[in-house]
């Protein structure tokens, strides 16, 4: 086949990636329009802005309390992270540094239970969380994503890059090791836990199908229970149901393109 | 060096053990009784039958049972039309898109690589939604075709058992084309540039450089990419569930959504539904397994 002229292969591409970002982005307007139309003029495919965004918020709030929703998901996304990364950060610490034939045959068990879905682990954890009473609380579904594999490799990977200098500098200065990793890692690879934030926030904020099967009560349902509860609805109002999605994307928008760079080296942290 | 003096110093190997299990004990005591024990749990449950907690030892009779179950024979079958259709066309798709954003003096890349990797921002429960909301009987895609007069009547591609594996397929490759594709971008960003100007000078075409060069330079991330969806693919569950009313209709049943019907929407069975979960371990492993050898044997 003989080279295709230069400027043919860059309209084609210019246009492939045109049609590409459109229907990319199509959805994410399609959402926003939608949240301001009412309920048959989403379904009947209108796309100009209208003025049914403060009706349709207000039959949201009828439905659901939107204010103890969202201090829900933020709260269990909140503190989830928090403690997956300090406990998740120490292991991949703990393994890269104090290596040991045991600790690192435990590590490789811990790489291949990355490969075990969640669909075999829910049962026996619904059971365990409800022999030890917890089901139906946020501690139940904050609790097993705590000790995050890919969050444990993630740090290790990334501890590799950890300037052993600075441990020997402090280890000289007679600190202890929690304390050099307290206040030396710790500072020294903030960057590495924004990225690791990131995507664990991300992971607590859409989690479903674990709060589904563990949250009962209404007043300790998440955004994704909420959106998917007025979705599954007999008769749904999607112009309520936009205004939620719009609620439920903002603040993962938010974290994106405040953090963007962090956030595609968080993803990419595991092929480095 | 400096470590083999260390280790040979009396009382540093203790030291080094306690400090050790200290960093790594909280996370490993987590993952043994939240990843280590459900799974064995899971084995122990799937050797046995019964309702609520009345469990009796079966042996093989939930593997038995599975062969007999049509519902389990269509969760399965709908699995593995979306992980043979669905992933290698993301994964082609997303090649593609990383070898255009990729090119040489593109103008707006920034702009535009944000542009498609925005979808993978969303949650899966909120997409599957829009996705539902753009589908529906009398919803904007129909009216759209009514108008264009591609179609005389809408078609029902929500309730529909082939249209509703279209938009699970549609909506998924949505979703994560662009998370895959920045994979991709980044390895194409480490190939050396001088390997595709010798092909140039050698004037071997840009679709050939795209075959040749880029693909088996990218093989590993390729196959890490591939494993990971085929994983994904196999634990669907929230867009079957959110788009197509997955738990009402069967048309887009997969296995994790079956087991979740086992499980918390039928009378409990948590033994059978423990043996359709370890189909999908094995499945994730048989799989995992394959793509490494196939991965390997092209070397």
């Amino acid at each position: 086949m003989k080279n295709l002229p230069e400027t043919l292969r860059m309209a084609f591409t210019y246009v492939f990636l045109s049609v590409m970002a459109f229907l990319s982005l199509f959805p994410f307007a399609w959402m926003m329009i939608g949240a301001t139309n009412s309920n048959t003029d989403v379904t009947k495919g209108k796309i100009t802005f209208g003025s049914a965004f403060f009706d349709n918020y207000a039959k949201l709030t009828e439905l659901f309390d939107v204010g103890q929703i969202f201090m829900n998901s933020t709260k269990i996304a909140l503190i989830g992270s928090f403690f997956t990364l300090l406990v998740s950060s120490m292991a991949g610490y703990g393994f890269e540094i104090f290596r040991s034939a045991l600790r690192e045959r435990i590590y490789q068990a811990l790489l291949l239970s990355m490969m075990v879905p969640f669909a075999a682990l829910m049962i026996p954890l619904f059971t365990l969380l409800a022999s030890a009473d917890i089901l139906d609380t946020h501690m139940a579904v904050i609790l097993p994503t705590v000790a995050s594999a890919y969050i444990v490799f993630y740090f290790r990977q990334s501890t590799k890059a950890f300037p052993s200098e600075l441990r020997e500098a402090a280890r000289i200065d007679g600190l202890k090791e929690w304390q050099i990793f307290l206040f030396v890692y710790v500072p020294v690879m903030r960057s590495t836990y924004a990225a690791a934030f990131i995507i664990v926030f991300m992971t607590a904020w859409n989690n479903f199908l674990w709060p589904l099967i563990v949250l009962q009560s209404n007043e300790l349902k998440t955004i994704t229970l909420a959106i998917s509860s007025l979705g599954s609805s007999y008769s749904p109002d999607f112009g309520v149901i936009m205004v939620a999605t719009v609620l439920a994307t903002l603040p993962t928008l938010f974290v994106f393109f405040a953090m963007q760079r962090q956030f595609v080296q968080g993803m990419l942290g595991s092929v480095k | 060096m400096a470590t083999a003096a260390k280790a040979a110093r009396p009382g540093y190997r203790r030291y080094y053990d306690v400090n050790g299990w200290f960093f790594v004990g909280s996370a490993i005591t987590l993952i043994s009784v939240f990843m280590a024990y459900p799974i064995i749990k899971s084995l122990w449950l799937s050797l046995h039958s019964g309702q609520g907690s009345v469990m009796k030892f079966v042996g093989f009779g939930n593997i038995e049972r599975l062969f007999s179950d049509p519902i389990f024979m269509i969760a399965l079958t709908n699995t593995f039309i979306f992980l043979i259709i669905q992933v290698p066309v993301m994964i082609v798709l997303a090649l593609i898109m990383a070898s255009c954003l990729n090119m040489p003096n593109l103008k707006f890349r920034s702009l535009l690589r944000t542009a498609v990797f925005l979808p993978c921002v969303t949650s899966l429960v909120a997409y599957s939604v829009l996705f539902k909301s753009m589908f529906s009987y009398d919803g904007l895609i129909n009216s759209m075709l009514l108008k264009t007069g591609l179609i005389e009547q809408s078609i029902p591609f929500l309730s529909d058992p082939f249209w509703a594996k279209v938009v699970v397929i549609l909506a998924l490759t949505w979703r994560w084309t662009g998370y895959n594709m920045i994979f991709y971008l980044a390895a194409m960003q480490n190939i050396d540039k001088s390997i595709y100007e010798a092909a140039r000078i050698d004037g071997i075409s840009a679709t050939r450089r795209f075959i040749s060069i880029t693909v088996p330079m990218l093989k590993p991330v390729i196959l890490f990419t591939t494993v990971t969806s085929t994983i994904g693919t196999l634990q669907l569950f929230d867009e079957p569930m959110n788009i197509t009313q997955g738990l009402i209709s069967d048309v887009t049943l997969t296995l994790s959504l079956y087991i979740y019907k086992l499980s918390f929407r039928f009378v409990p069975n948590f033994g059978y539904a423990a043996t359709v979960s370890y189909v999908i371990v094995v499945l994730v492993a048989i799989l995992a397994l394959i793509q490494f050898y196939a991965a390997r044997e092209r070397d």
